[in-house]
């Protein structure tokens, strides 16, 4: 089989998905407009803290300016809590019965789906708000990146911090398989996840002891990673460790992933008659 | 060729009793409850068959079918189906069987029918070709049209469920589980679904193992039977066998002129009951091992002036009870 045909049915449910997801204007439109207020309320507290003690700061402003702008921009492609309703759903109810009958890897499959429902989103979204903060004055708009090469590591770590945070969010389906309740895993993924990512402060902003942790930890290669790439913040040397670690646990994470999911479905019963 | 040997499956069921008192003890100390959904099942069934699976609520029958389509693990036992094991093999064994879980939906929820089955042509890798002429053909027998192009949510039982067995055939499968295909489906789209089956099993040869509680279903469909109750293989044969076998009792029903004597209304020798009698109507059960057919019709008919008569074996319905009976199940 070569492997475009292989891949087909992955490609169909990418297409499917995505298309599914581009339906949402009325949402995407709230969505942005939340987002702006948001970043400029989040810009109006970090100057308050700037203008208290700048050398406190552990930041350029221009630098959080990027990393505030970013965040909300992708907020749908890295918040750790936009889970698959339906992927719960069909645990509980049992319909997963089906997705069992397909000679697919589920495992594939449903990281295809919400690979495709994040980027049908951020691609939706991402843009007004991206322009618009280009536009705003220095040091509160978006700037260019510090280089060529910056950049290019800079798509390259989304792509991955994409991968990565899907990967987390795959454990938390399949943990479900055991659990049969998603509500306690969510919560605890919803407010630790955001927190440790970096997704409401900065992990630069984090006290030293807790931040060394954070960085060794997935949630350290997450966004952190691509938006201080982008703004120079992080280079050399410590961002080739922090690229490297991504890799390693996307690497891990798939791999737990894999390892639990091949044991439920032969554990756990598929729910229902 | 589908073959099991010996399979077991046994679940543990957290219960307890009602009441605040006792949720609180569970939570310390749950009881589990051993269910023995598989209880040493064997059966073997050959190419081209059409086999109607039957048993009461919970008999395990749609254990057996999840063990068959790849998505049970068994504790023990051995299931071979063209030479895969399905739980082991199950990529390679599900893309040669189809499924339908009469409960649940395969078809995408918001979108229209067509491009659900585009997605299952994409997922079993589909020629083009072979799918359009597939696809027109099963339009034409379930009668699809314009359905294909209505999205799922907007669909009636009937047309979903057509729409349901369509989508499973869409790659050709060698094997079909129906698991209670007919459920909730007023009497046409029944007969629609049973006709389409039937065809399918004769034209393609496709083997075909069917749930049901619909024993019209079964009496449309299949010649064999194996009933199962509480995980355990009761019975295995020919359905028509088992009905000779289990159906001595026949029902005559007289129609007569009304304001004449009702045959209702004389001494009845042994073998022959009466079961209902209304104006003008009565309904008899005879026992043919004590009276033939026609000495109870003789005696049931004498002086009588006979508007109407009819002789009519057990129904499958009881025929299915009886056995129920039989093994207290």
């Amino acid at each position: 089989m070569t492997p475009s045909l292989r891949l087909r049915p992955y490609l169909s449910f990418f297409r499917l998905r995505f298309l599914g997801g581009m339906q949402y204007r009325v949402a995407a439109l709230a969505g942005i407009l939340t987002q702006f207020a948001w970043g400029a309320m989040n810009l109006l507290l970090y100057t308050a803290f700037y203008e208290a003690d700048p050398t406190a700061f552990p930041m350029d402003f221009a630098q959080i300016s990027v990393y505030v702008w970013f965040n909300q921009a992708f907020l749908t492609m890295f918040m750790l809590w936009f889970l698959d309703a339906d992927i719960f759903a069909a645990i509980r109810d049992g319909n997963v019965a089906y997705e069992l009958v397909r000679p697919l890897d589920l495992y594939r499959m449903w990281f295809v789906k919400n690979l495709a429902t994040r980027t049908a989103r951020v691609v939706l979204r991402c843009l007004p708000i991206l322009v618009v903060a280009a536009f705003l004055p220095a040091p509160y708009g978006l700037t260019l990146p510090v280089s060529f090469g910056a950049f290019l590591l800079f798509l390259l770590t989304m792509v991955l911090a994409l991968v990565l945070v899907v990967a987390c969010c795959m454990l938390i389906y399949i943990v479900t398989f055991y659990t049969m309740n998603p509500l306690g895993v969510r919560i605890i993924a919803t407010s630790m996840g955001e927190f440790l990512c970096g997704a409401i402060v900065p992990i630069p902003f984090m006290p030293d002891g807790l931040r060394r942790v954070i960085e060794l930890t997935p949630f350290g290669a997450m966004q952190n990673l691509p938006f201080r790439i982008y703004s120079g913040h992080l280079s050399g040397a410590e961002m080739w460790r922090g690229i490297l670690l991504q890799v390693f646990w996307i690497a891990t994470l798939i791999l737990i992933g894999r390892l639990l999911m091949a044991h439920a479905l032969r554990r756990v019963a598929v729910q229902g008659g | 060729m589908i073959e099991l040997s010996h399979l077991h499956k046994t679940f543990r069921v957290a219960r307890r009793n009602a009441g605040m008192g006792e949720a609180v003890r569970a939570l310390f100390r749950r009881e589990y409850t051993e269910i023995h959904a598989l209880d040493d099942i064997s059966f073997r069934i050959g190419d081209g068959e059409m086999v109607g699976y039957i048993g009461p609520n919970g008999a395990g029958k749609s254990s057996t079918i999840k063990v068959m389509s790849g998505i049970l693990t068994p504790d023990s036992g051995s299931c071979v189906i063209d030479g895969c094991v399905p739980w082991r093999d199950r990529r390679a064994h599900v893309a040669n069987i189809g499924v339908v879980f009469g409960q649940r939906s395969q078809l995408w929820w918001d979108v229209p029918v067509i491009d659900s089955f585009d997605l299952i042509r994409d997922i079993y890798r589909v020629e083009a070709h072979q799918y359009r002429a597939d696809l027109d053909e099963l339009c034409d027998l379930l009668e699809l049209g314009e359905i294909l192009r209505t999205p799922t949510r907007q669909l009636s039982l009937g047309q979903r469920m057509r729409c349901e067995i369509a989508a499973s055939l869409i790659h050709r499968p060698r094997i079909l589980f129906l698991d209670e295909p007919t459920i909730g489906l007023d009497a046409v789209s029944k007969l629609a679904v049973r006709d389409f089956i039937r065809r399918i099993n004769r034209e393609r040869g496709t083997t075909v193992i069917l749930t049901t509680h619909d024993m019209q279903d079964i009496e449309a469909l299949t010649e064999r039977i194996i009933l199962i109750g509480r995980g355990k293989i009761l019975l295995d044969g020919a359905l028509d066998a088992l009905k000779a076998k289990h159906s001595a009792l026949r029902r005559i029903a007289v129609c007569f002129a009304p304001g004449t004597t009702s045959p209702a209304a004389r001494p009845l020798p042994q073998g022959i009951a009466l079961l209902s009698a209304d104006e003008g109507r009565a309904e008899f059960g005879v026992d043919t091992a004590l009276h033939s057919v026609s000495s109870a019709i003789e005696c049931l008919t004498r002086d009588i002036d006979v508007r109407d008569l009819s002789v009519t074996g057990q129904s499958t319905d009881e025929l299915v009870i009886s056995l129920y009976e039989e093994f207290r199940i």
